[in-house]
């Protein structure tokens, strides 16, 4: 059974301009869903619709958001944000600005398990030291004493890896969790962000413009443009044969990790104005 | 190591400014026209009791030396005597401090309560006719100095509705003994709540003046960088964990946004000190402040140096004090 759900869910700015297009998706629990798309095709807009952080300038305008079968957006505020907080998990994109300067590493690993879900001081620092010792962080306890700004980005991202696993939520949302790291430091984050989310059995929306890493972590995949699903699908059935032409070309435009430096296809013109034709039809739709 | 050369440094700045004022001050006031001793003598005195007096408070020498002695003097721990109450300048100085301390921590402890609170409120507001009215009132606030508040507090809160005293410092009526010049601190400490009332009901008015116009660049400077905060990326994680905004602004934005308003709360700070000369005035307080005004008008040079280091001690003491405190708040520092 699917853990979130979202039928219709439309977002638009303020001026009525849409950013997500009656965006239907399902992360089954335990499972890793891969959300693909160029940049602004409104990956990120999903997860914010999801975690009730969608900014300002933006308002969700239709469609539902169901987690574990509860329609989020009928709760009342508050409501919404303790069951987000309690059972949904960001890890976000940019580990250098998303810890508290002033804030020591540790309380902002515990906060959310003493503030929101009530444990004991003590219990949540043990939790903490064990989550960083998952993480493979040494010497948690000096770890958890430290501010952010004396720690390099790969231990913040291991960190804020740690802090999203905290309160064994049943959802991850992870916003290009390795875009702003090394090269080598992506790699081991992404597998540890694997292993974590085996081991907790986590259901993981995992948000990337890249489809390299899309096959070593996820078992399905969803591909969006200009916030409309354009196809959505299990992994292997992907790469065996996209079946949507622009899918093709974004597949063409990618590099192989057999021959990262082999030649690359850009999507092509004729392919964008084909996807973008398909999106007005489809706005077109709507408006009768 | 770092700390004893830093603390040598600002010693040797804090040396080197006191000196500067005294200098500017010292020499300034004997150039403007006005004889102190000529004020002080009866009408008649003759030209050679002018000249023995002048030779008394050591005024016939040049500024040059007459700078030499005194500073050696004030090295020794003696300011002088008092031209006009014959008193030492050190006691007329010390025993009207506290009362021009206590003014200027009352304003700005209202300047922060009320600013601060005013800059949190507005950002939890922040796009709503609350931050509107808000931002208003602020601007309101500083379309007036300090003292034109004073006279307007006086106007409204003494004479339409006289809620508050408007002159002096305490009730003599109410026969309280002082053993020390820090009234409301000692008031508090023997538990007299009827005496701190009664001081504060004569504090009231001029620390609400002197605070009116500092509450607003409080609010101002702190709003401005609480909603720059509110866009970083820790505000954002916070709110997914489930915390209300109002907890989001105390706790993750307000420590990250108070670092620039600190400063400048120090620099203000002073100003505000400064502005204590006039509103003590207004408003009849006895402080350091209302006796400079009185000892330029009489021309009592020693007295007029004397308030005049102490004022610029007090100066630095708060610079210091900001920049103590700005490293103790500040992580990257701290652990510098
Ligand atoms: N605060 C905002 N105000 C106005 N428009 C916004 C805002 N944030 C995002 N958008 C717009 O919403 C659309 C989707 O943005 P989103 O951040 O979801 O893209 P994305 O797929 O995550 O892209 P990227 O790979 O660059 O992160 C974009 O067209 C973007 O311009
Ligand atoms: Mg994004």
């Amino acid at each position: 059974m699917s853990y979130l759900t979202t039928k219709d869910l439309t977002v638009r700015l303020r001026n009525g301009a849409p950013l997500l297009r009656k965006v239907s998706l399902a992360v089954k629990s335990g499972e890793v869903r891969a959300l693909v798309g160029e940049s602004g095709a409104g990956k990120s807009m999903i997860g914010k619709a999801v975690l009730g952080i969608l900014p300002r300038a933006a308002k969700l305008t239709g469609g539902e958001i169901l987690l574990d079968g509860e329609d989020l957006l009928t709760l009342p505020p508050k409501q919404r944000r303790a069951k987000i907080g309690a059972k949904v998990a960001l890890i976000p994109q940019d580990p250098l600005t998303a810890l508290n300067p002033s804030r020591r590493v540790g309380p902002q690993i515990t906060d959310r398990l003493v503030d929101i879900l009530g444990w004991k001081r003590k219990e949540a620092e043990d939790r903490a030291v064990e989550l960083l010792d998952e993480v493979h962080i040494q010497s948690p306890e000096r770890v958890m004493r430290s501010y952010p700004h004396e720690l390099s980005g790969g231990m913040r991202q291991r960190i804020l890896i740690a802090s999203a696993f905290a309160a064994e939520p049943k959802l991850i949302i992870a916003d290009e969790p390795t875009t702003a790291l090394d090269v080598t430091v992506q790699k081991q984050i992404l597998k540890l962000i694997r292993e974590m989310q085996e081991r907790h059995d986590t259901a993981l929306l995992f948000v990337t413009h890249d489809l390299g890493v899309v096959s070593k972590i996820s078992q399905s995949l969803t591909v969006l443009y200009a916030g409309k699903v354009i196809e959505e699908t299990d992994v292997r059935t992907f790469f065996a044969a996209p079946k949507h032409a622009y899918s093709r070309a974004l597949l063409a435009a990618t590099p192989k990790y057999t021959d990262p430096d082999g030649s690359l296809m850009p999507v092509p013109d004729s392919i964008i104005s084909e996807v973008e034709q398909e999106v007005a039809a489809f706005d077109a739709q709507l408006k009768r | 190591m770092q700390i004893v050369r830093t603390l040598l440094t600002r010693l040797a700045t804090t040396i080197i400014t006191l000196l500067g004022a005294a200098i500017i001050v010292f020499v300034v006031i004997r150039v403007v026209p006005g004889n102190p001793i000529a004020m002080m003598l009866p009408p008649g005195a003759t030209d050679a009791d002018i000249a023995r007096l002048e030779a008394l408070y050591g005024l016939d020498k040049s500024i040059f030396e007459q700078f030499l002695i005194w500073i050696a003097n004030v090295l020794q721990g003696d300011f002088g005597t008092s031209i006009t109450t014959r008193q030492p300048v050190f006691d007329l100085v010390i025993g009207r401090l506290p009362a021009t301390l206590e003014l200027s921590v009352m304003a700005l402890l209202i300047a922060i309560v009320v600013g601060g609170s005013a800059a949190l409120t507005a950002t939890l507001y922040r796009g709503t006719k609350v931050e509107g009215g808000i931002d208003v009132a602020g601007g309101v606030a500083l379309s007036l100095p300090d003292f034109l508040w004073g006279l307007a507090l006086i106007l409204v809160l003494g004479v339409l509705w006289p809620l508050f005293h408007i002159s002096g410092r305490v009730s003599p009526s109410l026969g309280f003994e002082f053993n020390t010049d820090f009234y409301l601190i000692e008031a508090l400490v023997r538990f007299r709540f009827d005496v701190v009332l009664d001081l504060l009901g004569h504090m009231f008015l001029p620390a609400l003046a002197l605070a009116i116009p500092l509450a607003a660049i409080i609010l101002q400077l702190l709003k401005q960088s609480l909603k720059e905060c509110m866009h970083d990326d820790y505000i954002t994680l916070a709110r997914t964990k489930g915390y209300s905004e109002t907890s989001i602004i105390t706790r993750d934005a307000l420590p990250n946004a108070i670092l620039p308003t600190l400063t400048l709360v120090g620099v203000q700070f002073t100003f505000l000190i400064g502005g204590t000369v006039i509103i003590e005035r207004l408003f009849s307080y006895e402080g350091l402040g209302n006796m400079a005004i009185d000892a330029v008008i009489n021309r009592d040079l020693p007295l007029i140096q004397g308030i005049v280091l102490v004022f610029a001690l007090l100066f630095t003491l708060v610079n210091l004090l900001v920049d103590m405190t700005y490293a103790a708040l500040n992580p990257r520092l701290r652990h510098a």
